[in-house]
This record gives structure tokens, C-alpha cells and sequence, in this order.
């Protein structure tokens, strides 16, 4: 059970500061104990109605708003105590900056004044290929076989769950080809999903339960804490990782991570990677891998590693898939599942096609029956079998959006050193994490924050603050350079040098 | 067997129990049907799939709008400049176009007594993951349900596996035609109570499965009456609400609450074009609440199952084109009706009856003359030899938690009208054939029935299955059956 943060923003003018907070912290801090300890596995009745309790606290719950203790919003309907904070308009500046950005889109022939998105890591870059391979290759990609023949019994009836196993094998082929070939993918171990997220959410819940915990290196991608924590009850340990290593992870780290949550009371029962890492865009090394394997082993957790930039890379570094790494050494495969998805590589997020890759028969059959709750839609499976089976299209494809991820990667980069802004060493992704404590005005999160608003809204433009990704050092920022076209990139450059204008040492190299 | 042991040990319990349901005696009818699957020319004796609930009978309306409208599908030459706004679409809201066509077709579908407001609609892996959503958000885990029996037995899981909620039975009677009574809601709300089982709502199917009735305006004001009373939440299933083929018409919750003093944010509607349009494969449910907490709620958890923004601008397009929608509906009762009317007709000069239905893809049997005692254990009994015997793939009403042993859910609308021909013999036969038994001396039909409880089922393997293009197509799969890939028999008509 999360422990209960003494409640704020309770003493509006009701009976003073030690009155109002606490007493009622206390009480909710031990109600809170009372449960814990007489919790049981049966259901039970809620916990008591504020009646019965101190009266004091009738009067507080009926000025709060966060009393996540009861899942009873009074004086209106019930409803369960995570719709309670979910539903709550998000404060994370992660999804106010997204919201931001899609009210007020910037264009540079209809909108010159609107938001830049450099929040949303997507990939626009090769559309027009995709777009040459459609207009080359239709009629048979919605309905019918290649007979040309419209079928739509084919694919509007139900379909197997977890995707059908001409996808799986399409998707197996493409896997392996954007991992450079190193690694032969196994349908039959393939579990589809309707896009990363839930392939991420399956997994938890086949691997962990309610209270349970996974260690996830930070900087991390947002979304995580929804993927892992919104429904399933399982929570996020963060293994902080510094600039000073290039935010490398380190086992010690994990170790010590591992630790300090057992002896709090919490299973740890599995760490999430992503590996390329979003936001940094650095890779694991071999020697990484092993080292995570072998901590696994030792502490008989699982691994996710989620490979879903796999095919994004710019650097010359080679990316080392956790299933080669396997492949090649005799570790204990029943431990690492793989994650991936067409969001990133293959520009398609909207079509929602997810991969979990597992190796452990009893996770492959719980994932998929739970696929039932998220299932790629059949018109797209049938649409992706087409493309992804087009092997010149895909060699072509692959090729030509490294080459244009580098280019804008390059002068995304090389803009940003132009204001005295360095970005960390990376190799993959959609985006670059760039250094910008020099120009926040206190060295905390309180400054980073003040700079991406200033960022937002007086420069216009959306980049995501590191404290979004639970980075324990403030100033970083993610900034995805992905969506943008070359000529952009100076109109980006220009908003950011408007935004500090007066903040010293932008203009001044050091 | 160590490292096996050791490894499920590694999984959660959510992976290891059986609360998925899939163990359940219920799909050894499905099994039955995977391994000896019945094809008209290639295995016809093969099992009938009648225990799947699929609605293929307008896919030619289907083909045809689509022919004829490419630019509603971003894969061809004239829709292809959307391509890359679709493709790049992952906002959680919905492509607007798709959420105003659906609310117009719920709206529709309700005899346009209701306008549904495009910004409560909420997308959801299919009407399962719209049902598990709708709970996610209305309960915590520990928490029940009231749920009115019988009723579709894909709720265990979906309502309970992932999410940690129980289900409270109601059972209604034959004796009112499975009515759903207030007295009988309140009486298993207080039993509740008492055990300290903390009741959150009421889940109801409207139309009703398996029963293929619709709920009178009576009945549902009496619901949101006693929601509104206990302050609880009613989640109505409405999906199969456009299965309705003849009166009384289809009434929507929505309808009801218009007009009555009730407490708005209890209600919920779940829905999906699985049934209506028949079109499961595209996995589109819809959590439609009038609660703004459970929408917001609901629509950021819609990130685990969005529905394919190629799919979400295809629907937008073709459920707009009101021409179209107005003959597929007409089309799809016409037609349903039919069926329907075929099946009870022939049911009914063997003496079968059924409950009298007007909606959904199936008919509530009864059975119960045919059983030896008025158990759960006779009504199991029977049910094999009809898989086994008779080779139907119906389903029990011992799955839907069904208090009165002795009823069978037959579906009716997922084969084309030989099989449904063939389906009919094989009922006459058997029935005539039991009751000829009944003629017989005691002591032999007594004998017969201990050669029926000792024979177990058996998946036969049959060397008679023959394969062929159409057969092991891919694309023909039974959803609930644990065993992949398997031919279901494709509707012509």
C-alpha cells in the first residue's frame, strides 16, 4: 500500500496549521497501519465511512480531494480508487506539454506561431516511402488474399487472439533484419499486442503481483508509469544512473536498488530495460547484458527489455539484443522477454502493433490469453503482412531511415552545441537529451520545471523536462528532432535562444 | 520437473490461476469442434460450431460498401493522402470523425431516441476489454458484482481475471421467463451485505445473453431505480443492440434515464460493433459513461487497447454514409429473422421449445423434458452426447450459471443455410430417436444411461477430416478454443 503523503492543500482557512494537518496525518497515517496489518485476501467490506472514525476527519475528507484511502469520493458516487487518481487531469509535464502542443500545432506554412512538438517521440521521416509502397502495392491490403478478391470474411471475423501467424511471421522477419541479422526471431514464441503499452501491462501482469516490484533504470520513459502501474498494482524501484557514467547502467546500482526495496518489505520481481534507452538513446553493452543476466540469475527476478528503437539507430555502435546475447551463451532463458513494437521503426503507431518475445512457455500461455483485452486490429495485420513481407522495401526502408535519422540527428545536435547546449552520448532513438542546466535559474527540479514552461510557453516549443523521466539530475531535457524537417531546425534553435534570452552564458561559449 | 516448478513459481498468480476460465468443462464442446470440425462437402459429419456467437450473415453489404467507397481506406490509391495523418494517429481521444460516426450509430441503433455525445465515447479492445476497463475503473479488487443469471460466460473472466472483482449471481427463473425482478435484486443485494461482500453495481446484457430478449422499459427503470437506491453503478452491455429482428423494439438505458430522476453518474454503457456489424476481428468496443470521472478515467486506460487509427478512419467513413446503415440494418434483421424463425419452427414440430426471443445471435433451448433428473449433473450428461452423438457444439446452460439445469444457448447465425438444414436433421433425429427410447422398457433406458455416464468424451480424430484450401485458412479460427487455427464453417447467405 502507497504510504499516504500528509495531505495538502486540506488547511484552507479550517483551524490552522497544527489543527488541520496534523492531526489528521497522524490519524490517516495510523488508519493506514490498521489496514496494512489487518488486510486480508478475502473481500471485505470497505474500510469504515468517515463516521465512524474522528469526526476531524469527516471534515477533512470532505475538503480534500485526495483521499486515495477511501474509495468513496463523498457525497458522490464510488468509484474504485484508482479511477480516483487516474482520472485526475494530469500534472505531469510530460502530458500537459503533449496537450499543449496538439491544441496549437506548429506549421510552417499555416501556423508559424503554433507549439513544436519535440515531446512526442515519433518518427516522420520516411512517410513518403511508406506512401510509394502503398500507392505501388494495393488492392490486397485491406480485404482480400492476392487473389484481388475482396474477402472481408477473412478478416473481419475473430482471429486468433495473439495475432495471426502470418503477421508473427512478418514481424519475426523484420526483427530480425533492423537487429542487423544477428538474431532468428520464433514466431511461435511471439505474442501480439495492440501496440507497446499493452505489451508492457501484459507482461506485468503475468509477472508480478499486486505490491510487487520491478527496478527500472532512470532516466525512463514516462509512459512507464502508466504501462506498469496504472492496473496492475505493481510498482516502479528507480536505479539512478548519472551523468558522469553518460548515465550508464551499473549493477552496483541495481544491487544496492535491490536491496534497500527488500528490506522495505517489497518483492522485487523483475528490472525493465529499454534498451536503446529512452530518453538517453545510449545502448547496452554486451558486457552490460551479461552482467544484467548473471544479477538476474543471483536474485531470480525476470528481465524486460524493451527493444522498440531497436531499428532507430544513427550511431555506429552495433545494438545487442538481449535474445543474442542469449542465443550465444548458456544463460536461463526463461527469465528475459522481449518487447517491440511498429510505433518507432515503422512510423505506424496509430495501427497499434505490439510484440512480446518470450522464451517461457507458462508466460507465453497466460500472454495470450490475455491478448483478448488488446488485439491488433485484422484490417491492419493484413495491411502490415503485405508491407513487412516486402523484403526489398523493408532492406530499402531500413536503410534510407538510417541514413535520415543520422542526417537530422547531426544537425539537431550540432544546432544545440551552437547555443552551448551538449547533449549525451547516445546512438538510437528519435531524440537527443540534452544538457541544459546551465540555464535554469536554480540547480533543482523547481528551475528545470520554470524552464520548460518558459520553454513552452514563451518559447513555443515542447520538450520533455527530465524530471518527467524521474532523472535524479535536474536540467536535462529530451527533445525529439524526429517530427521536424531540416529547415525547422534553425526556427527551433531561434525559439530556444528567445526563451533564455536573459538567462547568461547561452551566447557565451565556455 | 524442478526448474518447471520453480519456474511457475516465477510467474504471478494472475498467470497461474484459473480465473481466465478457460478450463472449464465448457470448452470441451470447443475442443470437440477444433479436432472433427464439420464441412458440408468435406467432413460432414463433423461437429456444427452452434456455440459461437458471430454475425456473418451482411458481410456481402459489407463488401460491397467498401468496393465502392476506397477512400475510406487509407490503402488505396484515393484515401492514400490521409495515410500519413493515420498512421501517425495514437491520440488517446479517438480520430473525432470515428467517435461522432459511432455515437451517431448508437444513436441510431437506440431508434434515434437518444443522442449519444461523441465525447463520452471511449475505445477499448473489443467489448471484453471495454467490460474489464468499465470494472478497472467502477471497483477496486475484493469488490462484487451483481450480475443477473443467465449470463455470457466470458464475464468470469473478463470481469474478474485481471481485475480482482467477484461476481454475485442473481438467478432469474424460467418461471417469468428469466425476468429480472426487483425482489430478486434486493434480496441478493442484502444476502450480500451480510456475508460483507461490498456490492459496487450490476452488470446487465441488453439485449440478454444468452437469452436473445430484450429488456422492457419496466425492467430497466426498476434497475436504475435500485442503483440510484443503493447508490451502486449499472454497467449495460448493449452489444448485441442492432441483433434486434423483430418487436418489441431495443430499448438503451440511455433511453430510460432521460425521463427519470436518477443519480447520472451510476450508469455506463459498454458497446461494440463485434455483434451488430459483425465485425469482431476489428476489435472496436466502446465504455460509453455519463460519469466524467469514469470517462476520463476509461480513456486514458484506453492506451492498452486503442483501436487501429486504419480502422477507426474505415468505421468513421462507412458508419456515416447513413444510406448505408439505414439498409444494413434493415438487411441484418430481415435476415437474422429469418434464420431464427427457421430454427424455432423446426425446433418446435419435435416438440423443442424456446424461450421467445426477439434479438442476439442465438435462442435459449429447453431441454429439460429430455433430461433424465432436473440436475446440473443430467443437464452435463446430455450435453456430451449431443456433442458426441449428435455433434452439435452447443452450450450448456450450466456455463451461464443458469439456476435451472436442462437449458442449451444455440447460435444460429454464423453458418449459411445448408449447415443449418443439416443442424435441424440431426436435432429431429435425436430428439424422435429419444422419445422412441422413452418407449422402451425402464430397465433398458436405465442401462443406456450408464453407458452414457461411462463414456467420456472423446475428441475424435477422425481420418475422414479431410484438408483443403478453405479449411485450413488461417482466418477461420474459433476464438474461446484453447487449440489455434481451426475452420469455422463460413456463412454463404
Amino acid at each position: 500500500m502507497r504510504l499516504i503523503v500528509p495531505l495538502q492543500g486540506v488547511v484552507q482557512g479550517r483551524g490552522g496549521l497544527i489543527f488541520g494537518s496534523l492531526i489528521p496525518c497522524a490519524l490517516f497515517y495510523f488508519l493506514q497501519l490498521y489496514l496494512k496489518r489487518h488486510r486480508s485476501p478475502k473481500p471485505q467490506s470497505n474500510p469504515p465511512s468517515p463516521t465512524t472514525s474522528s469526526p476531524k476527519l469527516a471534515e477533512m475528507t470532505r475538503t480534500s480531494s485526495r483521499s486515495n484511502l477511501f474509495s468513496r469520493s463523498i457525497g458522490q458516487v464510488r468509484i474504485s480508487s484508482r479511477a480516483i487518481s487516474i482520472a485526475k487531469p494530469n500534472e505531469s509535464p510530460y502530458y500537459i506539454g503533449l496537450d499543449k502542443a496538439s491544441e496549437d500545432p506548429y506549421d510552417r506554412l499555416s501556423n508559424p506561431d503554433g507549439v513544436i512538438q519535440l515531446g512526442l517521440s515519433e518518427n516522420r521521416l520516411c512517410f513518403d516511402l511508406i506512401e510509394k509502397w502503398m500507392s505501388e502495392n494495393l488492392g490486397h491490403s485491406i480485404t482480400g488474399r492476392d487473389s484481388g478478391e475482396l474477402n472481408i470474411n477473412g478478416i473481419a471475423t475473430y482471429q486468433p487472439f495473439d495475432g495471426t501467424m502470418e503477421l508473427k511471421l512478418a514481424m519475426a522477419g523484420f526483427m530480425s533484419h533492423i537487429m542487423g541479422g544477428a538474431v532468428t526471431f520464433e514466431p511461435s514464441q511471439m505474442v501480439l499486442t495492440a501496440g507497446a503499452t499493452p505489451a508492457i501491462e501484459t507482461l506485468c501482469f503475468c509477472l508480478a503481483d499486486q505490491g510487487n516490484a520491478f527496478l527500472v533504470p532512470t532516466p525512463y520513459y514516462p509512459g512507464f508509469d502508466r504501462d506498469v502501474k496504472f492496473r496492475t498494482g505493481v510498482e516502479l524501484i528507480p536505479v539512478h544512473c548519472r551523468s558522469t557514467d553518460n548515465f550508464a547502467l551499473s549493477i552496483t546500482a541495481l544491487d544496492q536498488a535491490f536491496n534497500q526495496t527488500r528490506k522495505h518489505g517489497t518483492k522485487i520481481r523483475g528490472i525493465l530495460l529499454s534498451n536503446p534507452a529512452n530518453p538517453v538513446g545510449n545502448l547496452l553493452s554486451r558486457e552490460m547484458l551479461y552482467a544484467i543476466l548473471d544479477f538476474a540469475r543471483e536474485k531470480n527476478i525476470h528481465v524486460i527489455s524493451d527493444e522498440i528503437f531497436a531499428g532507430s539507430m544513427y550511431g555506429n555502435e552495433e545494438f545487442v539484443s538481449m535474445a543474442e546475447v542469449l542465443d550465444s551463451e548458456g544463460f536461463d532463458k526463461n527469465r528475459v522477454h522481449i518487447v517491440y513494437g511498429l510505433s518507432k521503426d515503422l512510423s505506424l503507431p496509430g495501427f497499434r502493433v505490439g510484440v512480446i518475445y518470450s522464451f517461457n512457455e507458462n508466460v507465453l500461455a497466460a500472454a495470450r490469453k490475455l491478448t483478448r483485452f488488446s488485439s491488433v486490429s485484422a484490417p491492419t495485420q493484413r495491411l502490415l503482412v503485405s508491407m513487412l513481407s516486402d523484403a526489398r522495401f523493408i532492406e530499402e526502408y531500413v536503410k534510407t531511415n538510417k541514413r535520415r535519422l543520422q542526417n537530422m540527428h547531426a544537425l539537431f545536435v550540432a544546432g544545440l552545441k551552437g547555443l552551448n547546449i551538449r547533449c549525451a552520448d547516445s546512438s538510437a532513438g528519435l531524440y537527443c537529451w540534452a544538457d541544459m542546466s546551465k540555464l535554469i535559474s536554480s540547480y533543482s527540479e523547481k528551475g528545470e520545471l520554470e524552464l520548460w514552461d518558459k520553454l513552452l510557453n514563451v518559447g513555443k516549443i515542447n520538450v520533455t523536462p527530465g524530471s518527467a523521466c524521474h532523472c535524479i539530475e535536474p536540467g536535462w531535457f529530451r527533445c525529439c528532432f524526429t517530427t521536424l524537417a531540416e529547415e525547422d531546425i534553425p526556427v527551433v534553435l531561434e525559439r530556444i535562444r528567445k526563451a533564455v534570452e536573459n538567462t547568461t552564458d547561452l551566447l557565451n561559449s565556455s | 520437473m524442478e526448474f518447471t516448478r520453480k519456474n511457475r513459481q516465477l510467474l504471478s498468480r494472475i498467470a497461474t490461476n484459473d480465473r481466465h476460465g478457460e478450463n472449464s468443462p465448457y470448452f470441451d464442446g470447443w475442443k470437440a469442434y477444433d479436432s472433427n470440425p464439420f464441412h458440408p462437402i468435406h467432413n460432414p459429419d463433423g461437429v456444427i460450431q452452434m456455440g459461437l456467437a458471430e454475425n456473418p450473415l451482411c458481410f456481402d453489404l459489407i463488401e460491397k460498401w467498401i468496393r465502392e467507397n476506397p477512400d475510406a481506406s487509407i490503402c488505396t490509391a484515393e484515401g492514400l493522402d490521409k495515410f500519413k495523418d493515420i498512421a501517425i494517429f495514437q491520440d488517446y481521444h479517438g480520430l473525432r470523425e470515428f467517435r461522432e460516426a459511432v455515437a451517431k450509430f448508437m444513436g441510431r441503433v437506440g431508434g434515434n431516441r437518444v443522442t449519444f455525445d461523441p465525447n463520452r465515447i471511449v475505445m477499448s479492445g473489443g467489448a471484453t476489454g471495454a467490460n474489464e476497463t468499465a470494472i478497472f475503473c467502477l471497483a477496486d479488487p475484493g469488490d462484487a458484482f451483481l450480475v443477473p443469471s443467465p449470463y455470457y460466460a466470458g464475464f468470469a473472466r473478463d470481469l474478474r481475471w485481471r481485475t480482482g472483482v467477484e461476481i454475485v449471481p442473481v438467478h432469474c427463473k424460467s418461471s417469468n421467463n428469466f425476468r429480472i425482478t426487483r425482489a430478486a435484486l434486493e434480496e441478493a443485494y442484502e444476502k450480500a451485505q451480510r456475508s460483507n461482500i461490498n456490492i459496487k453495481g450490476v452488470i446487465i446484457t441488453n439485449p440478454s445473453n444468452p437469452l436473445g430478449t430484450v429488456l422492457d422499459k419496466e425492467t430497466l427503470r426498476s434497475l436504475v431505480s435500485f442503483v440510484t437506491d443503493k447508490k451502486i453503478h449499472l454497467v449495460s452491455d448493449e452489444i448485441y443492440a442492432a441483433t434486434v429482428f423483430s418487436s418489441p423494439r431495443f430499448i438503451s438505458v440511455a433511453e430510460v434515464m432521460q425521463d427519470m430522476d436518477c443519480n447520472r453518474d451510476l450508469i455506463h454503457i459498454v458497446y461494440s460493433l463485434s455483434k451488430d456489424m459483425g465485425f469482431p476481428g476489428f476489435r472496436v468496443g466502446i465504455v460509453y459513461s455519463f460519469n466524467d470521472d469514469v470517462t476520463n478515467c476509461a480513456r486514458k486506460m484506453s492506451s492498452f487497447g486503442l483501436v487501429s487509427s486504419q480502422t477507426q478512419f474505415l468505421l468513421a467513413s462507412m458508419l456515416s454514409d447513413d444510406e448505408f446503415v439505414g439498409n444494413f440494418l434493415r438487411e441484418s434483421s430481415k435476415r437474422l429473422a429469418k434464420r431464427h424463425h427457421v430454427f424455432t419452427k423446426g425446433l418446435e414440430e419435435v416438440g423443442i421449445s424456446t424461450i421467445k426471443s426477439n434479438a442476439g445471435l442465438f435462442f435459449w433451448m429447453d431441454m429439460r423434458p429430455l433430461l433424465k433428473e432436473q440436475t446440473t449433473k443430467a443437464e452435463t450428461e446430455l450435453w456430451r452426447v449431443i456433442i458426441n452423438k449428435v455433434k452439435l457444439n452447443v452450450s450448456p446452460g450450466s456455463s451461464f450459471l443458469c439456476s435451472e439445469p436442462g437449458w442449451f444457448r444455440v447460435c444460429f447465425a454464423n453458418m449459411d443455410d445448408k449447415t443449418v438444414e443439416v443442424a435441424l436433421d440431426r436435432i429431429r433425429e435425436f430428439v424422435l430417436q429419444g422419445k422412441e427410447e422413452n418407449n422402451h422398457e425402464a430397465d433398458k433406458s436405465q442401462a443406456r444411461a450408464q453407458r452414457w455416464r461411462k463414456q467420456n468424451l472423446r475428441l475424435s480424430f477422425s481420418s475422414s477430416r479431410l484438408y483443403d484450401e478453405s479449411l485450413m485458412s488461417p482466418h477461420m479460427i474459433s476464438p474461446h478454443s484453447p487449440i489455434p487455427h481451426s475452420p469455422l464453417v463460413r456463412a454463404r447467405t
